[in-house]
C-alpha cells in the first residue's frame, strides 16, 4: 500500500500497538477519532465547528468530504493538517497521535501535504516554477539533488519535460499548468497523503477535468492517498472512492461513492442529490427535487437531538412521526470510519431498516 | 416584438498589446418569458456581452452592431433614455454579491435606491416598503432590510442582488454567473426563484454560466461561446446531452452526470487554454484544442450553420463546426 512514498519517511514509527481503540488501516493512514474543534465566540458562546468526526484516509484511496459552506469541512481539513488544534479527540498518522511541537509538525507535513485552492493566489508571481516547487525542500533542509527532486515532482504532476518549466513564471502558464505547479509543490516531499481543499473550484470548466485526472492518476499509479474537500458532488463522482457528507460539524452519511450518491439514505444527502442539475440517472432514487428551505444553522446553535431535524423534509412532511421523539431528543452517535459499509446517521433510516430486517429484533446501536 | 436582440455585435478592447477582439459577431435573440443561457469559459466574451447590453463597458471598448431592447437600439440611445432603461428595461445580477453591494449601507436602502431614482414622486417611505416587499419576494425576512451586507450569508446576499434587479420591474434580467459561488442547496433555491420569476412575471432572462449542466436545467435555449463567437446554439437540454460542437461536448463533460457509469472516475476535460484573442489561430479558433479537426478547419472559419442531428430534434440547431455540419460525430 505504501508504495514508493517511502524515500521521504525518516520516522517509520508505528509498528507499535495502535493508539486508542481505533483501527489502523496502514502505517501511512491518516486517522481522526472523535475529533472536535470548538471556537469561543464573543458573548461566551461556543461554536462547535467540528463536532465529533471519525475519518480515515489511507494511501491509494481518494476520500471526498462534501458539505455546504459553514459545515466545518475546511476547519476539519485544517485540523487534520495540524494548522488548527483540536479541542477533543485525536488526529493520528500511522497510529501515532499528532504532536504540535514545531519539529513534530514538520515531520508530519512531509507525509501529509496541503494543496491550495486558488493557484493564482498560492504561487508567488515573482518566483519561478523551480523556486515554487523547491520551497518545500528548502524548508525541510533537503539539499541533495534538489534539481532532480524538483524535476521529478513536476513530471509527476504532468509537466513534461520538467526542465522546460524550471524558469517559467506563473503568469506564463495556463490555469491548469499553474494548478499542476501547486500540486508539484506538494508532491516534492513525497507525501503519502494530500489534503486538497476545493482543488478545482477556481479553475475553468475545461481545465477542471485535467486536474481531476491528474489526482486520479497519482492515486492509481503512485498509491497516493487524498482527502478532497469540496461542495461539488460531481467532483466526488469523478474521482473519489469514498465520500463523507458533512452537516453542521458531523458526518451524517458515508460510504462508497456509488452507494452514497446513487442510493442516498440520509434526508440531507437525498436533498443534495435531488437538486443536482442534469442527472436523469438519479431520478429513480430521488424523483422530485427537494429544495431545503433556509440555510445551515450557526455552529454555535447546533439543534439538540438530530441536528438536521429543523430542516428535515421527512420531519416536515410528517413521515418521521414514529421516530420523532428520538429525532427531537437523541443525538446520533458518531459514524465509524470503516470504509466498506454505507453508514447513515438518521433515526428514521434506522427504524426503516430495522422494520425491513424484521419487526422484532431491535439491535442496540 | 423580440425583447432583446443582438445583431452582428462586435466588441473590441484596446490595450497595451493592441486591439483585442472580445466579442466577434454575435447574433442572438431573447423573447419575453423565455430563458437564454450563454455558456463558455473565462475570456470567451460572455460577460462582455452582458455588460454591452447596459453600456457598462469601459470607454476604450469599441462596440459595433446593434443591441435592440424592445426594438430600440441601446447603442445609439441618448444618455437620458439609457438611464431610464437601466433598471427599468433591463437589469443585471452580477456574480460577486459581496463586491457589488455597498458595505456601509443597510440592505433596505440599497434596494430602495433604484426605486427612488427611477420612479417619480415616490416617497422614501414608500420606497422602503417596496424594498421590504422585494426582500420577501426573494425569500428573505423583511427585517433584513436593516442589516448590513456583512451580516448576511453568501446566498442571502445573492438574493439581495436579485431583489435589486427586480426593483424597477424590468422586462429583461441578465444573470452573470449569479449562482456560481453558491452551495448546491442555495444554488437550487436561487435557481428556483429565478425560474419562478420568468414564468410568473414573463420577464426575459439571459443566464450566463460556465456550467452547462445548470443552464440545461434552467434555460430554454443555450448558446455556447468560444473566443468571442457563438459556436453552437440550440435547445438547452439537447446542447448538453448531445453536443454538436466539440467544444460544447468538452464543456458538458467537465461536469459529470452523477449516477452515469460512463462518467464515473473518468473526469472529462480539455487540455490547453482558450486562444490569445490578439493572435487567434487561422481557421477555426478551436482547432488547436480539437480532437476531430480536419484539414479544412485550419484554412477557413466555419460559419454558424444548421447541422443534421438526431431525429426528433428541434429545428434551430446550429453549430460552427465543419465536422458537425457534415453530420459526423464531434466526440472521439
Amino acid at each position: 500500500m505504501s508504495s514508493e512514498a517511502r524515500s521521504s519517511n525518516e520516522e517509520p514509527s508505528s509498528g507499535s500497538a495502535p493508539s486508542s481503540a481505533a483501527p489502523v488501516r496502514g502505517e501511512k493512514s491518516l486517522t481522526a477519532r472523535d475529533l472536535r474543534v470548538e471556537f469561543g465566540l464573543p458573548g461566551g458562546r461556543v461554536a462547535r465547528a467540528v463536532d465529533g468526526v471519525d475519518l480515515d484516509v489511507a494511501p491509494g484511496e481518494i476520500v471526498a468530504l462534501a458539505g455546504e459552506s459553514g459545515c466545518g469541512k475546511t476547519t476539519l481539513a485544517r485540523t487534520l493538517l495540524g494548522l488548527e488544534r483540536s479541542t477533543g479527540g485525536t488526529v493520528a498518522f500511522g497510529g501515532e497521535p499528532l504532536r504540535y511541537s514545531t519539529k513534530a509538525l514538520k515531520a508530519y507535513r512531509r507525509q501529509v501535504q496541503l494543496v491550495l485552492q486558488d493557484p493564482s493566489g498560492a504561487l508567488n508571481p515573482r518566483h519561478t516554477v523551480y523556486d515554487a516547487v523547491a520551497e518545500g525542500l528548502r524548508i525541510h533542509g533537503i539539499t541533495d539533488d534538489e534539481p532532480g527532486r524538483v524535476a521529478d515532482a513536476l513530471s509527476r504532476a504532468g509537466l513534461r519535460p520538467p526542465e522546460q518549466f524550471f524558469l517559467a513564471y506563473p503568469h506564463e502558464l495556463s490555469g491548469g499548468q499553474r494548478q499542476r505547479v501547486v500540486i508539484a509543490g506538494a508532491l516534492v516531499l513525497r507525501p503519502s497523503i494530500l489534503i486538497a481543499d476545493e482543488p478545482v473550484a477556481s479553475l475553468d470548466a475545461s481545465v477542471r477535468g485535467e486536474i481531476l485526472a491528474l489526482l486520479l492518476r497519482l492515486k492509481e499509479e503512485q498509491g497516493l492517498g487524498a482527502l478532497v474537500i469540496t461542495h461539488d458532488l460531481g467532483l466526488a463522482w469523478s474521482i473519489a472512492d469514498r465520500i463523507a457528507i458533512m452537516y453542521l460539524g458531523r458526518i451524517v452519511e458515508q460510504g462508497p461513492v456509488e452507494q452514497v450518491l446513487t442510493a442516498p439514505r440520509h434526508p440531507y444527502t437525498r436533498a443534495l442529490v435531488s437538486v443536482l442539475p442534469g442527472a436523469p440517472a438519479l431520478k429513480e432514487a430521488v424523483p422530485e427535487p427537494i429544495v431545503l428551505a433556509g440555510e445551515l444553522p450557526d455552529a454555535s446553535r447546533i439543534p439538540g437531538g438530530c441536528r438536521f431535524r429543523p430542516r428535515c423534509q421527512e420531519v416536515a412532511a410528517g413521515r418521521a412521526a414514529e421516530v420523532l421523539h428520538r429525532c427531537e431528543s437523541e443525538d446520533l452517535e458518531i459514524l465509524g470510519p470503516e470504509s466498506a459499509p454505507h453508514l447513515v446517521a438518521c433515526h428514521l433510516d434506522r427504524a426503516r431498516r430495522e422494520d425491513a430486517r424484521d419487526g422484532g429484533a431491535r439491535m442496540a446501536v | 416584438m423580440t425583447l432583446l436582440e443582438f445583431k452582428d455585435l462586435h466588441v473590441t478592447y484596446t490595450g497595451s498589446r493592441g486591439r483585442i477582439p472580445a466579442v466577434r459577431g454575435v447574433d442572438l435573440k431573447v423573447e419575453s418569458g423565455r430563458t437564454l443561457g450563454i455558456a463558455g469559459e473565462s475570456g470567451c466574451g460572455k460577460s462582455t456581452l452582458a455588460m454591452a447590453v447596459l453600456r457598462l463597458l469601459p470607454k476604450s471598448a469599441e462596440v459595433t452592431g446593434e443591441i435592440l431592447l424592445n426594438g430600440e437600439d441601446l447603442l445609439t440611445m441618448g444618455w437620458g433614455r439609457l438611464r431610464a432603461v437601466r433598471w427599468t428595461g433591463a437589469s443585471i445580477v452580477f456574480q460577486g454579491a459581496m463586491h457589488s453591494l455597498n458595505a456601509v449601507h443597510r440592505i433596505g436602502r440599497q434596494v430602495a435606491e433604484p426605486i427612488l431614482l427611477h420612479e417619480e414622486g415616490i416617497s422614501p417611505n414608500e420606497a422602503a416598503e417596496r424594498a421590504e416587499a422585494l426582500l420577501e419576494r426573494v425569500g428573505l425576512p423583511s427585517s433584513r432590510a436593516r442589516s448590513y451586507p456583512h451580516e448576511l450569508s453568501g446566498g442571502q446576499r445573492q438574493r439581495v442582488m436579485i431583489a435589486m434587479a427586480l426593483a424597477c420591474d424590468p422586462d429583461l434580467i441578465i444573470a452573470d454567473e449569479a449562482t456560481t459561488a453558491l452551495d448546491v442547496m442555495v444554488q437550487a433555491q436561487v435557481l428556483q426563484l429565478i425560474s419562478g420569476l420568468v414564468t410568473e412575471r414573463g420577464v426575459g432572462l439571459v443566464m450566463i454560466s460556465h456550467d452547462l449542466s445548470v443552464l440545461s436545467e434552467v434555460c430554454d435555449e443555450v448558446a455556447v461561446m468560444y473566443a468571442g463567437s457563438v459556436v453552437e446554439q440550440g435547445p438547452a437540454h439537447e446542447v448538453f446531452a448531445n453536443a454538436r460542437h466539440p467544444y460544447s461536448a468538452a464543456l458538458g463533460a467537465a461536469f459529470p452526470v452523477i449516477g452515469d457509469p460512463a462518467s464515473r472516475k473518468r473526469p472529462g476535460g480539455l487540455a490547453g487554454d482558450p486562444p490569445d484573442p490578439v493572435r487567434l489561430p487561422d481557421g477555426c479558433a478551436f482547432r488547436p484544442r480539437c480532437a476531430v479537426a480536419v484539414e479544412r478547419c485550419g484554412e477557413e472559419v466555419p460559419a454558424l450553420l444548421a447541422v443534421p442531428g438526431a431525429a426528433g430534434e428541434g429545428p434551430a440547431r446550429v453549430s460552427a463546426c465543419f465536422v458537425a455540419q457534415e453530420g459526423e460525430p464531434v466526440v472521439v
